[in-house]
C-alpha cells in the first residue's frame, strides 16, 4: 500500500511540473502575492494566445514587445473591444487593462479579474487585430 | 570582349501601387483603425524600374504627386549599396512600365526623431520633394528606424523586414513630401524619379514585400519585365506557382532598346537583349516568395534569392525561459523516474501488497 501510494504521489507531482513546464504562462508565487504571467508579443502575435487565471486575484502581466513598432494588449469584453475598434485614443496609459507597449519594449501591468469567464486581449492599432493580434484569458473561480 | 557584351545585362521594370496611408494633420494614428481626422486614404501609384548590366544594377524609383498634402513614406528592400542616388530619366518608366503594383508606403507623421536605432544610415538625398535614406541594419533595426521617423508600419512588417534583412540588409527609405511638390508647383500625376546604381553579384526582384500590408484575402498585381542578354532562368518558374504567369518572352525590338537607351542615365542599355514580362495576379497571403533571376545563362535561380531557402537558421521562437522550464521538468522527471526505479528495485520478491 505505501509503494502504490509513493507511485501515486510521485505520478501526481510530475504531472503538475510537467503542465507547468510546458503549458503554463501563469506562476503563483503564494496565495497573497500576485500571479506572474509572461506576454511576449513577436512579428505582431501574442504568446502565448491564452492563460487561465482564477478570478479575485491579482496578476502581474508582463508584455515584452520584441517587434520594432509599437503594439497594444487591451483586455476586456465585447463592448469595450467594439469602442477600440472605433476609438481614438493614440496611447493607452493609466488604466491597467488597457496598455500601449512601445517598439522593443517591457511594459509590466497588475490586472484583478474580478468574475469568472472569458475576455479576449487585442490589439486595436489599424490592422493588428485582422493580422491575428488576439488572446483569450479564462478566469476561472 | 567588353564586360558588356558578356553575360548579365539585366532589367528589370516593374510598375507599383503605392497604399499611400494620407494624414492631414497630426499623429493621430492609433486605436481602431483610425488613418486621419477625416479618414482619409489615397492610394497613390508608384513606377520602379531596376536594370542590371556589368555587376551593376540601376534601380529607379518614381514617385507620383497626387495632390493634397501630408507626407507619405516608402521603404524598398535592395540588393546591396547603392554608390549613387541621382534623378532619374524622364521617360524610362513610361516607355517600360505597363502596370502597378502594391508596394509598402506608409502613413509618416514625421515627428522628430529619437535616439538613433541600430539601423546605419549609409546614404541620405533629397530629390525635388522626396527625401531618400539607404540604410543597412536587421529588420528590427531598420523598423525602429522607419518608427522613429514617422513611419507607421503595417503588422506584418516585423516579420517581412526580417525576411529580406536575412539575404541583404540594406532598404531604401523615402519620404515625400506633398506640400513642398505643391510648392515647388508639381502637378497632380508628375512624377519624381529617382535612379540608383548598386554594384552587386545577386539582383532579385522583391515580390513578397508587395503584398505588405494588405488584408486576407487581398491580391497583389504587378508586371516585372526583364532585360537580359539571355532568355533568363526564373524561381519561381512562372506558371508552375499560383499567381505568376509568363505572359512575354522574345527578344527586344532594337525601338525599345533605344528608347530606353536615349533616356537620361541609361546608356547602359546594350544594343540587343532578350524582353521577359511576368504577369503577378496573387493573393498576398501566398506570395510568400521573391523571384529570383539568373541572367547569366547558366539556368540556376537562387534559393536563397527567391527566398525559399534561409541563409541562416531561424531564431528559436522560444524565450529562454521556457526552455528553462522544459529542462528543469525533465530533470524532474529524470529524478521521479529514478525514484520509482529504486522502489521497484528494494521491493522483496514474491512479495504481495497486504
Amino acid at each position: 500500500m505505501k509503494r502504490r501510494f509513493a507511485l501515486s504521489s510521485v505520478a501526481a507531482l510530475l504531472a503538475a511540473i510537467t503542465v507547468w513546464a510546458v503549458g503554463g504562462a501563469v506562476l503563483g508565487r503564494s496565495g497573497s502575492e500576485p500571479l506572474h504571467v509572461e506576454i511576449t508579443i513577436h512579428y505582431s502575435h501574442y504568446e502565448p494566445a491564452a492563460f487561465r487565471v482564477p478570478a479575485g486575484r491579482p496578476v502581474e502581466v508582463v508584455l515584452r514587445n520584441t517587434d520594432p513598432i509599437d503594439h497594444e494588449w487591451i483586455v476586456g469584453d465585447a463592448a469595450l473591444h467594439a469602442r477600440h475598434r472605433t476609438g481614438t485614443e493614440p496611447y493607452h496609459a493609466g488604466r491597467p487593462t488597457e496598455v500601449t507597449i512601445p517598439a522593443l519594449s517591457t511594459i509590466t501591468t497588475v490586472v484583478t479579474f474580478a468574475s469568472p469567464g472569458s475576455l479576449q486581449y487585442i490589439c486595436h492599432l489599424p490592422g493588428h487585430e485582422a493580422y491575428g493580434m488576439v488572446g483569450t484569458v479564462t478566469i476561472t473561480p | 570582349m567588353r564586360r558588356s557584351t558578356k553575360a548579365h545585362r539585366l532589367a528589370l521594370a516593374a510598375t507599383s501601387a503605392l497604399v499611400a496611408v494620407f494624414m492631414l494633420a497630426g499623429p493621430t494614428l492609433a486605436c481602431a483603425g483610425l488613418i486621419g481626422p477625416n479618414g482619409a486614404v489615397n492610394l497613390l501609384r508608384t513606377t520602379t524600374f531596376a536594370g542590371y548590366h556589368d555587376g551593376v544594377e540601376h534601380y529607379v524609383t518614381a514617385f507620383k504627386f497626387a495632390g493634397g498634402g501630408g507626407k507619405f513614406g516608402s521603404i524598398v528592400p535592395l540588393p546591396g549599396i547603392p554608390s549613387d542616388v541621382v534623378r532619374g530619366g524622364d521617360w524610362t518608366l513610361q516607355r517600360l512600365v505597363r502596370e502597378t503594383r502594391k508596394q509598402l508606403l506608409f502613413e509618416a507623421d514625421f515627428r522628430a526623431a529619437p535616439a538613433a536605432s541600430g539601423a546605419e544610415v549609409l546614404l541620405q538625398t533629397r530629390i525635388d520633394a522626396l527625401d531618400i535614406t539607404v540604410l543597412r541594419g536587421g529588420g528590427a533595426d531598420v523598423g525602429k528606424w522607419a518608427t522613429d521617423h514617422g513611419f507607421r508600419l503595417p503588422p506584418d512588417s516585423p516579420e517581412v523586414l526580417d525576411f529580406y534583412a536575412q539575404r541583404s540588409p540594406i532598404f531604401m527609405a523615402a519620404s515625400f513630401d506633398a506640400d513642398a511638390a505643391k510648392a515647388r508647383g508639381q502637378s497632380i500625376g508628375d512624377g519624381t524619379p529617382v535612379h540608383l546604381t548598386i554594384p552587386t553579384d545577386n539582383p532579385w526582384v522583391p515580390l513578397r514585400i508587395l503584398g505588405l500590408g494588405k488584408t486576407p484575402g487581398a491580391t497583389v498585381e504587378a508586371d516585372v519585365f526583364l532585360l537580359t542578354d539571355h532568355r533568363p532562368a526564373l524561381l519561381p518558374r512562372p506558371g508552375l506557382v499560383p499567381g505568376l504567369q509568363l505572359a512575354h518572352s522574345d527578344a527586344a525590338s532594337d525601338s525599345l532598346l533605344t528608347d530606353l537607351r536615349s533616356d537620361k542615365g541609361m546608356s547602359w542599355v546594350p544594343s540587343s537583349a532578350w524582353l521577359t514580362q511576368v504577369a503577378i495576379d496573387a493573393d498576398a497571403d501566398r506570395l510568400t516568395f521573391d523571384l529570383a533571376v539568373d541572367a547569366s545563362g547558366k539556368d540556376t535561380p537562387s534559393m536563397v534569392a527567391a527566398g525559399f531557402v534561409s541563409p541562416r537558421p531561424a531564431a528559436p521562437a522560444t524565450p529562454p525561459a521556457d526552455l528553462s522550464r522544459i529542462g528543469l521538468a525533465l530533470v524532474v522527471c529524470a529524478i521521479g523516474a529514478a525514484f520509482v526505479l529504486g522502489l521497484m528495485a528494494t521491493r522483496p520478491a514474491g512479495a504481495r501488497p497486504a
